[in-house]
């Protein structure tokens, strides 16, 4: 018996996945029908028992933030999906989206139901044109078959549904930023609060989702509270996407209850290539402190990842064998943070350009030991002192990387560079044949 | 063809959203359609159709990388150099396509058929290394696998993306549907590539 549960992937192998035709051959826009027939408040209510939690990274339960929008307070309230999927090994809302949008446009329609808007956004990132593609025609099809527009469903209800697509700016993937971006400025996050439950898009009620939090909503709606509680651990319900990458054998898209462990999932991905170990590892993404071989068995839920000291994150395990340089890793994803950083708070800004001065010192041997010391000073002043989690995520790799590997930045001074070949960690032969 | 003839579209994308200023993205992308960047020009257009300031458009322009403020080629090549394809091999490629076609990044070929620069994280690291051109996948690439597929760009056949339609659109095309513009072809190309699919085939055949 598989540990698996395909639930969001389970028709994905149909050539057809995407289209409105192979949905609803699937059982889809079955749960509108039934939402629509609900009280606004008991679909909220409904998605709060089942105990769903964010899935972009935060974890903060769906139904408590739609519960936080304001009712009968003459506002226009607005419902936002963020797919501006970004976070370096995050990889799971954009295979998604690309085989059955439909899931997402069902879950819109049945939250915006629930908070009462009437208008909806899908701010979706634009460096992936056919993902933009897939979404255009499923939200134009829904339009045809009576699901968006006017009267859904002759109950009344209508609803208005915008692709709006970024343009490669990773901190548009942060709520406020995104909203700020979707009102046409720079993508530059906003002091909270007021939260966007109180003061969203244009100061308006409104709630921010993750694409895979969305389209978990069918299925709850569809099969019920126990049966989506009946998955997953004590706090962290259901099913959910884990996307595995880099070394080990198969990569690929895992559909199972929060709580399977890396060992499991790797099993499953076919081991580690042949030939090598693992040595460190990601458990949701480059902002979520970096684990090693001693957390194969760490139950992968919100409480289990963080009890270990670091975050589920996004579920994306980006997994490095021992061929891999963990300064030049750290250093990369550091210049990410200092190129994405947008600039509005001192510390980040300037922050995450010392710590990349730093970090190229010391992966090419010119460091001293101090520098160590300087590193986790300046996270120190950098985590915690923005108005968003960037800098925070910034600050995750480095530390972490000096809590499991300081003897190997160590290496580096007493080398005078980088003891790694980088040809070792490639999975092609540098000739060009495949490996 | 200049923004400035395109008056009912850029209307129709306006009254999209509840407040006009929400258009200045879809706008910017549609600039790009008909010039292949965003120039003065546009930022006049967009900025008198939306009674904005031209500093004001030209403020959201400059913070987003996808703008670019000259011409790229008429095939853009990213090339993630982010962490996990950086070391899988994305740092290889990069360093030798832009030898092999003698141009640094963010520069276009003599010819302007391509272009190259390094990009961050696409959602694709299971499929890494990974290559966009003009924002189409081309999944699990070598060096010798891209430097075909430079060549065949600029020999104007490039091959089709891996995960998206059956024939790669050009840079303006493309820009064109991140204007929100439906190109007809969303139905072309696979609904998933092996990876994606692994965990659901483990799960059929009743596996671990």
């Amino acid at each position: 018996m598989s540990k698996l549960t395909p639930v969001l992937s389970a028709f994905w192998d149909q050539k057809d996945s995407f289209t409105i035709e192979g949905y609803k051959r699937n059982g889809g826009y079955k749960a509108i029908e039934k939402a629509l027939a609900m009280e606004p408040d008991d679909v909220i209510k409904t998605v709060k028992d089942s105990g769903l939690r964010g899935r972009g990274g935060a974890g903060f339960p769906t139904g408590m933030k739609w519960g936080f929008i304001p009712q009968g307070d003459n506002k226009e309230h607005y419902f936002v999906v963020n797919a501006d999927e970004s976070e370096p090994g995050t990889c799971k809302d954009t295979p998604l989206l690309m085989a059955n949008p439909h899931v997402l446009i069902e879950g819109i329609i049945i939250g915006s139901y629930a908070i009462r808007a009437n208008y909806a956004f899908i701010y979706i990132r634009g460096e992936i044109a056919h993902v933009v593609r897939r979404v255009q025609q499923a939200i134009e099809d829904a339009y045809k078959a009576g699901y968006l527009g006017k009267n859904i469903l002759g109950k009344g209800f209508d609803l208005e549904l915008v692709l709006h697509v970024g343009a490669g700016a990773y901190i548009c993937g942060e709520e406020t930023a995104l909203l700020d971006s979707l009102e046409g400025f720079r993508g530059q996050p906003r002091l909270r609060p007021p939260f966007p439950a109180i003061a969203g898009l244009y100061a308006r009620p409104t709630v921010v989702n993750n694409v895979e939090s969305v389209a978990s909503v069918p299925s709850i709606i569809n099969n019920g509270v126990e049966w989506f509680a009946s998955m997953g651990t004590e706090k962290s319900k259901g099913y959910t996407l884990y996307s595995l990458s880099g070394h080990v054998k198969n990569p690929g898209q895992f559909e199972a209850p929060l709580g399977i462990t890396l060992r499991e999932l790797i099993d499953m991905a076919g081991g580690m290539r042949s030939g090598h170990k693992l040595k460190f590892w990601t458990p949701g993404g480059s902002s979520t402190p970096l684990f090693t071989d001693a957390h194969l068995d760490t139950p992968l839920d919100y409480e289990g990842v963080a009890a270990a000291g670091s975050m589920l994150g996004t579920k994306a395990l980006q997994i490095f064998d021992e061929t891999v340089c963990v300064v030049r890793a750290v250093l990369r994803w550091t210049e990410f943070y200092k190129h994405e950083s947008c600039g509005k708070c001192t510390p980040c800004r300037e922050g995450t350009w010392w710590l990349v001065q730093i970090l190229k010192d010391l992966e090419s041997g010119k460091g001293e030991a101090a520098d160590l010391d300087k590193l986790l000073d300046l996270c120190d002043n950098i985590a915690g002192r923005s108005f968003c989690a960037l800098a925070d995520g910034a600050a995750s790799p480095i530390i972490s990387s000096l809590k499991y590997f300081r003897e190997e930045y160590l290496e580096h001074l007493r080398t005078g560079g980088c003891p790694f070949d980088p040809a070792k960690s490639t999975v092609f032969e540098l000739a060009g044949s495949e490996r | 063809m200049p923004l400035k003839n395109d008056d009912a579209l850029i209307d129709s994308i306006i009254k999209r959203y509840p407040r006009s200023r929400s258009a200045i993205m879809p706008l910017l992308h549609l600039a790009q359609a008909r010039d292949g960047y965003v120039t003065p020009e546009s930022i006049e257009v967009i900025a008198e159709k939306l009674s904005l300031e031209t500093a004001e458009v030209s403020a959201v322009a400059t913070f987003y990388t996808q703008y670019k403020r000259k011409p790229v080629g008429e095939y853009h090549v990213g090339i993630c150099t982010n962490t996990l394809c950086a070391v899988m091999g994305g740092d290889a490629i990069y360093e030798s396509i832009l030898e092999h076609l003698s141009i640094d990044n963010d520069e276009v070929t003599s010819d302007g058929k391509v272009s190259v620069e390094h990009i961050e994280c696409n959602a694709a690291c299971d499929y890494a290394p990974v290559v966009m051109v003009n924002w189409e996948f081309y999944d699990n690439q070598t060096v010798a696998s891209t430097k075909d597929l430079v060549d065949a760009c600029r020999a104007g056949n490039p091959p089709a993306p891996t995960r998206g339609p059956n024939k790669l659109p050009t840079w303006k095309e493309n820009s064109e549907v991140l204007a929100g513009i439906n190109d007809g072809r969303a139905n072309e190309g696979v609904q998933a590539g092996e990876p994606t699919l692994l965990g659901l085939k483990i799960a059929k055949e009743g596996g671990r």
